[in-house]
């Protein structure tokens, strides 16, 4: 327990090290750069809530793209409509609708179009969590049925070309709040609110996993009917951590829109899905410091090796994800972690389950 | 009427290659409790194989033979699917015995391998594998209704690969053995029986099927680097949906999912059919947790 302790108490030291580091990185980088770093600070807060779910109540979840699109889409229908000046979207007009659907008109309020970027994955969330976990469907059934749903999103966004923009997504928007997007403070003004979102969801998680209920979900992840014979109703703990979690992945969509300019169907599907796991789990799942860490670096070597060599990129992340898995489950925080204790040469021998090697592994 | 033959047929059809696909996958999921999550890519490895024993065949044998070549097929995709399968049996899965999530999240990254190295090695645009003159053509029962020969086949091949694994794992010593190996670990080792072993075969089994559905999936259209990942959460549904662990499960499995998929199509469109199929699926989950089929265990904490 002792190194999950450590890492606890230093977690926010590291965590306030991270956003001065991301405050000042403007100084230091082109505008093209810091709009990058703004989008993987997106990812990010939404790596936060895949922890959340996962690290911590031992839920994974396939799917999370689709709450991500979700939040995602919710403002970019607002964006899209405040580029359309009243009229109504180019992409509709091509498909050939004369007047705006139902569901798009209250949309062109920022305030209800930033509520349901919340509010909208979290009911989908309440629906499908409540359904499956008070059936007991867990494990890998969960996972299995949570791409599913991942599946449905994408065929159904794709399908419905006149509505949600089809393959091209919803893109080419004019301005934010009536903040023109093209200028260059308009892009440092979301920066900024995005580190201002990351530091309050830390805020959050950090609140949560530090009392009672964060340890209810860590005691749900290690033995959940332990945790129902005790007196507890697992279902309600994990359908309030994964309506949570789908939360914060349509905040982490809403803040991504305006940056990168463009959301699509590709960014909900099963493949972005596993990748945001692959960022908690390369990061060090069950720490918080580890998902942010990890979702900021995969990108960021990502969008580095991409640039070069695009075929390496595949060969890089696949082979890096078998290594986490086998070598390091704790992911850069646990191998940083068991490093230090080595170099302070203290036992290594540590009980904490995670962080104790997979016995065939060596 | 003959619209609804031909539906039918469709239906069995489609049918026929979900449970192909999935019936490697109901060996190492059901059976071995293992997410392989490249079994999408094990299919691929099965239509390359196809694809490069007809180059051979086309630019090194006579004309006249180039027909029996996909009968060569199927058991090369078997066995080439089969000993990469045991390779990644011996290298990676046999760390996760036990870690289903792990296991799952392990195999993306073999996926995610496996699909560049495809494109590295054949390009990224899909290519075409010309199908044996035998099986050009259909069955012809009235004007208008034709059964292709290609899909007849196809379900044809299903059926003898049932029997095979039936066969295997109900009749002959080493299916007992894995049958032991996967229900009580432990108490199989105690009794002799060389566990790590049966579990190299039992995985190169699995994958080695998932070659064969490749190689019959060449006859439907073009292969390319993703044929795979098309597949693989359809076919981790039939396996849900029929109830892990059993053979019996992934045939209706297989056959309520291709059927509804093709009625749902016949009624709406493409997309709509694959949402309706999927919801109907999570909500028939909702009503039976454990699918169709089940296998009663008393154990409190039964994972995957």
């Amino acid at each position: 327990m002792n190194v999950l302790g450590r890492i606890q108490s230093k977690r926010n030291i590291i965590f306030i090290f991270i956003v001065v580091m991301l405050s000042i990185a403007p100084l230091f980088l082109s505008d093209f750069r810091v709009n990058l770093l703004g989008k993987f600070i997106a990812y990010a807060i939404l790596a936060l809530g895949i922890d959340l779910i996962w690290g911590y109540t031992g839920i994974l979840s396939l799917g999370h793209g689709v709450y991500f699109g979700l939040g995602a889409y919710c403002m970019a229908m607002y964006l899209k409509l405040e580029a359309a000046r009243g009229k109504i979207p180019d992409f509709m007009s091509w498909s050939g609708l004369e007047t705006l659907p139902w569901f798009w008109q209250p949309f062109s309020s920022g305030t209800f179009s930033l509520t349901m970027a919340i509010l909208l994955p979290a009911f989908l969330a309440f629906a499908v969590g409540y359904l499956t976990f008070k059936n007991r469907i867990r494990g890998v059934y969960f996972s299995i049925l949570s791409q599913a749903l991942a599946i449905i999103f994408v065929v159904l966004f794709v399908g419905q070309q006149a509505y949600t923009g089809g393959t091209n997504g919803i893109t080419d928007y004019k301005s934010v709040f009536g903040f023109p997007l093209s200028i260059d403070t308009t892009q440092m003004a979301l920066y900024y609110v995005s580190i201002v979102l990351l530091v309050l969801t830390y805020a959050l998680c950090n609140f949560l996993i530090e009392r009672r209920i964060g340890k209810i979900l860590v005691a749900i992840r290690d033995g959940e009917n332990r945790v129902r014979f005790s007196g507890y109703n697992p279902t309600s703990y994990k359908v309030f951590v994964y309506c949570l979690s789908a939360a914060i992945a349509g905040i982490a969509g809403a803040i991504y829109v305006p940056q990168v300019g463009i959301i699509s169907p590709a960014e909900m599907g099963i493949v972005p899905s596993i990748e945001m796991v692959i960022w908690v789990a390369i990061g060090g799942k069950g720490t918080l410091i580890g998902s942010i860490i990890g979702a900021i670096l995969v990108n960021a070597l990502k969008s580095g090796i991409s640039e070069s060599f695009p075929d390496v990129w595949s060969y890089f992340i696949g082979f890096a994800f078998i290594a986490v898995v086998l070598y390091m489950p704790a992911g850069i925080v646990g191998l940083v972690q068991n490093m230090a204790e080595k170099f302070k040469r203290k036992s290594t021998q540590c009980k904490n389950g995670m962080m104790e090697k997979p016995n065939k592994a060596a | 009427m003959d619209t609804y033959i031909i539906q039918i047929f469709n239906g069995i059809s489609v049918s026929s290659i979900f449970v192909l696909a999935a019936l490697g996958l109901g060996i190492t999921f059901g059976l071995m409790k293992v997410i392989n999550m490249a079994h999408g890519e094990f299919i691929m490895i099965g239509a390359y194989v196809t694809y490069l024993l007809q180059n051979f065949f086309l630019t090194q044998m006579d004309k006249s033979i180039f027909d029996i070549y996909f009968l060569l097929a199927m058991p090369a995709a078997f066995i080439i699917a089969g000993i990469m399968g045991l390779i990644l049996e011996v290298t990676v899965i046999r760390h996760l015995y036990g870690r289903p999530l792990d296991s799952m999240l392990a195999t993306w990254g073999v996926s995610l391998v496996l699909q560049q190295l495809a494109r590295s090695v054949f390009g990224a645009p899909n290519v075409d594998v010309r199908s044996p003159a035998w099986l050009n053509g259909g069955l012809i029962l009235s004007q208008g209704l034709q059964f292709p020969y290609k899909r007849l086949f196809i379900i044809a091949l299903v059926v003898v690969c049932m029997i095979g694994v039936f066969w295997l794992l109900y009749k002959t010593a080493t299916g007992r053995r894995i049958r032991a190996v996967m229900q009580n670990r432990d108490m199989a080792a105690s009794l002799g029986i060389n566990a790590r072993k049966i579990d190299a075969y039992t995985f190169a089994i699995g994958s080695g099927l998932a070659g064969i559905a490749g190689c019959a999936l060449t006859l439907m259209g073009s292969i390319g680097p993703s044929l795979g990942t098309a597949y693989i959460v359809d076919t981790f549904m039939v396996v849900v949906l029929g109830g892990v662990g059993t053979l019996w499960g992934i045939v209706t499995g297989g056959l309520v999912i291709g059927t509804s998929n093709t009625t749902f199509e016949f009624f709406t469109n493409t997309s709509w059919g694959k949402v309706l199929v999927f919801l109907l699926v999570i909500l028939f989950l909702q009503w039976r947790p454990k699918g169709l089929f089940t296998i009663n265990s008393r154990s409190l904490d039964d994972q995957a």
